[in-house]
């Protein structure tokens, strides 16, 4: 017999084990092995779904000790009703979506410069990587600083090119501009992501395609939107993917900027879910919610992706 | 060996003894704020370790976590305190949700009397329901919203010249509300030795609790009543009563005129910083604080000096403090129980004070040279003769919640008009009352 991994772990085994395992169908022994994944999974993941959805129908907090009363469909309603949730709704999507727009537009660029081989190239790109290697607390602490009205770097930088008084406008207490606030932090702190994945994907378009492109004597900005954009293209919806899902769930980095404010004008789903679980500790209200946005992202991840597997095809 | 016999029985007795007192040593841990009472906190209780032979670990969370954190460890019946320091707020939850061990029959065991301190303390920090005699918690540390200011500036002839032209009057501390506005507004960007100065520093933090009690230190002295009738749950009418609408629209006044720039999110640690670094004339917090405000040898000593939080209408303050509670999860409530009436005992009390804990037994607030042992003493009393708190129910998070959001989105984020942020704050109030079945 030739000697492989798979003999000597099967002469290791013991002959008593090895009689009945052999007395096992294929399907039996992909049960075993797949068996402990699937119980976990349905532990911690579709038992708490389940168990999720059960109590977005009740009244139930977890902080009382008072039964459990079935309010039917109450709840949806009003979270679906409540204006304030949607200025929330309306809240995270001006996030999600000028987030992934910057992100993008700002990504793709460092990628495609970061592509063009010059000098220094590796260390400029290890100095753009470095924000997303931070935790977002300290994210969040260091640009309240820089925001600081009186104190901050970025209120004098804009002062010093504009002209206008540094302790004049509040990134942070403005309705205007709070919102913008957290946009240019989360760019500033994953842009480095986006630009890393267009820049795998800049780097798997062969280069006989431009090649070929050159010989057939397309311009530059034609090789760039018949080439370099078709190609990329699939590595960019996987970021917009990434950074829109992340984004949907943000909470640590905007908690630490505004706590949501000033009013409510930052105060993103997450953040009004978490204090409705566990500030107010409206468990079967939150549930609810929770439900409802669960199947909100799921539903636009779906469609997506979906989006994705066609682009990927062509 | 007559003499030996003896030693050895001493010996043999002497290590009985400190088996069985090592048999019921415990170690109790302390649940608090992180702040300066706590320090003082620690100190005192080297004492209680001395005297009975338990030892005390303390836990100690800053402020914005503290109620996050601590209410959490309640619900899950969480056993890391024995002893909590908790908020006044949380009486009813406390009780209610049984957290915290009823102490009437241990009270009345160990002769201790709610009648030995301040009934207001009592009243805040131990009674649930409200007014009656079951008590959750001994009155650990009065505390109240007051304010302090800068007194070599309000004492410098040229400022207080300007400020006679500019109002009138004399520069003092203020007689109301509107005073104190006024002065803020006036020392409001003002060049003091080359620096930009600031009128005050108001609480405007959005997270926990801090505009919260900030604009109750406004709508208090405007005379504002959380019902109509005690009791009722009846808040229409009340809570959105002119009176408030005024208060609300004076604290955005406040805040608009008379505050530094950026202090959109500000809360104790804020207000500090801003009078400790010479930012501002006037701030307002917690009594807790000025004892360390005092030691600052910045700002402290004889540049700064303490006013209560002035009428309008009528006299009234933000009530801070705590009670101390036994939690119901812990394994040594009876070790705690003994911590409880250490604590009680009035030398302990006046120690407690002498430390910068504010104490609320009768035998240190009534003795006559209690009023001149610290600059802010009198006013301390004054405040406590005219506190009013929030409410203390069970479901106080989400009527504090909604306030902080009402409140916050009408003054920083100037949405909406007062009438309108109150109106909201009614229904938010009346939907949790509802839910809990109480309307």
């Amino acid at each position: 017999m030739t000697d492989t991994p798979a003999t000597r772990a099967a002469s290791a085994t013991p002959p008593r084990v090895a009689r009945k395992i052999r007395g096992l169908s294929d399907r039996a022994i992909a049960w075993i092995f797949v068996g402990p994944t699937i119980f976990l999974l349905l532990a911690i993941n579709i038992f708490p779904l389940i168990w999720t959805i059960r109590l977005s129908f009740t009244n139930f907090k977890a902080n009382r000790n008072r039964p459990l009363e079935w309010v039917g469909t109450r709840n949806y309603e009003r979270i679906l009703t409540d204006s304030d949730i949607w200025l929330n709704m309306q809240a995270t999507a001006h996030f999600l979506f000028w987030t992934i727009f910057f992100q993008v537009l700002i990504g793709f660029t460092l990628a495609y410069l970061i592509n063009k081989k010059f000098k220094g190239n590796d260390l400029w790109t290890t100095i753009i990587v470095l924000p997303m290697m931070l935790s977002p607390a300290v994210v969040g602490n260091f640009w309240k600083f820089l925001y600081q009205p009186q104190i901050g770097l970025f209120n004098y930088i804009v002062g010093f090119f504009t002209g206008k008084d540094p302790s004049s406008f509040e990134m942070l207490g403005s309705v205007e501009l709070a919102p913008w606030s957290i946009v240019i932090v989360d760019t500033w702190m994953w842009t480095p992501f986006v630009m890393l994945i267009c820049l795998a994907g800049l780097r798997s378009i062969p280069d006989y395609i431009y090649e070929a492109a050159e010989v057939d004597r397309a311009s530059k900005l034609r090789q760039f939107f018949t080439i370099t954009i078709p190609m990329v293209l699939p590595f960019l919806m996987l970021a917009v993917l990434f950074r829109g899902i992340e984004n949907f769930k943000m909470f640590d980095l905007v908690v630490q900027l505004t706590g949501g404010g000033p009013g409510s004008t930052t105060e993103l789903t997450s953040i009004n879910l978490k204090r409705e679980a566990f500030e107010k500790w409206r468990t079967g209200y939150a549930s609810a919610y929770a439900i409802i946005l669960f199947v909100t992202v799921f539903g636009l991840a779906s469609i997506y992706v979906k989006a994705l597997n066609k682009v990927k095809e062509r | 060996m007559k003499t030996l016999k003896l030693a050895s029985v001493s010996a043999l007795s002497i290590a009985a003894a400190s088996l069985a007192n090592t048999a019921q040593a415990e170690d109790l841990t302390l649940c608090w704020a992180a702040w300066d009472p706590a320090n003082a906190l620690v100190e005192l209780s080297k004492e209680f370790e001395a005297q009975s032979g338990h030892t005390m670990s303390f836990e100690f969370i800053p402020w914005p976590n503290f109620a996050d954190r601590m209410l959490n460890e309640l619900n899950s019946g969480g056993k890391l305190c024995d002893l909590l320091i908790g908020d006044s707020q949380w009486i009813g939850g406390g009780a209610e949700n049984g957290h915290y061990v009823k102490l009437n029959d241990f009270f009345d065991a160990e002769g201790i009397s709610m009648s030995d301190f301040a009934d207001a303390t009592v009243y805040a920090y131990s009674t649930w329901p409200k007014g009656t005699e079951n008590y959750y918690a001994l009155p650990a540390m009065g505390d109240a919203n007051g304010w302090f200011y800068r007194k070599d500036w309000f004492e410098r002839e040229d400022i207080r010249a300007a400020f006679l032209e500019a109002t009138g009057r004399e520069l003092g501390e203020p007689k109301t509300q509107k005073e104190m506005l006024e002065i803020a507004q006036f020392f409001q960007g003002r060049e003091i030795d080359g620096q930009t100065v600031y009128g005050a520093s108001i609480f405007t933090e959005r997270g926990s609790e801090g505009i919260t009690m900030g604009v109750t230190s406004a709508l208090y002295p405007w005379g504002f009543k959380y019902e109509n009738t005690p009791g009722s749950y009846d808040m229409d009418g009340a809570v959105n009563s002119p009176e408030a609408v005024e208060a609300l629209e004076f604290y955005k006044e406040f805040y608009e005129t008379a505050t530094p720039p950026g202090y959109t999110n500000s809360y104790m640690g804020e207000s500090l910083d801003a009078f400790k670094s010479g930012q501002v004339a006037m701030a307002m917090n917690w009594f807790a604080f000025f004892p360390g405000l005092y030691a600052d040898p910045n700002t402290g000593g004889d540049k700064i000096d303490f006013f209560v939080n002035p009428p309008q209408n009528v006299a009234g303050s933000t009530l801070g403090g705590q009670g101390i509670s036994v939690v119901a999860y812990s394994d040594k409530q009876d070790a705690a129980l003994e911590y409880i009436k250490w604590f009680a005992d009035p030398e302990v009390q006046a120690k407690w004070w002498d430390l910068g804990g504010y104490s609320a037994h009768n035998a240190v607030l009534n003795d006559p040279g209690f009023k001149d042992s610290a600059p802010f003493a009198g006013d301390f009393l004054e405040a406590m003769g005219s506190v009013q708190d929030f409410w203390q129910e069970p479901a106080y998070a989400e009527l504090l919640l909604a306030m902080q959001k009402r409140l916050h989105d009408y003054i920083v984020a100037d949405q909406g008009t007062a009438q309108e942020a109150l109106d909201k704050l009614v229904e938010d109030w009346t939907e949790v009352f509802e839910d809990e079945g109480k309307l």
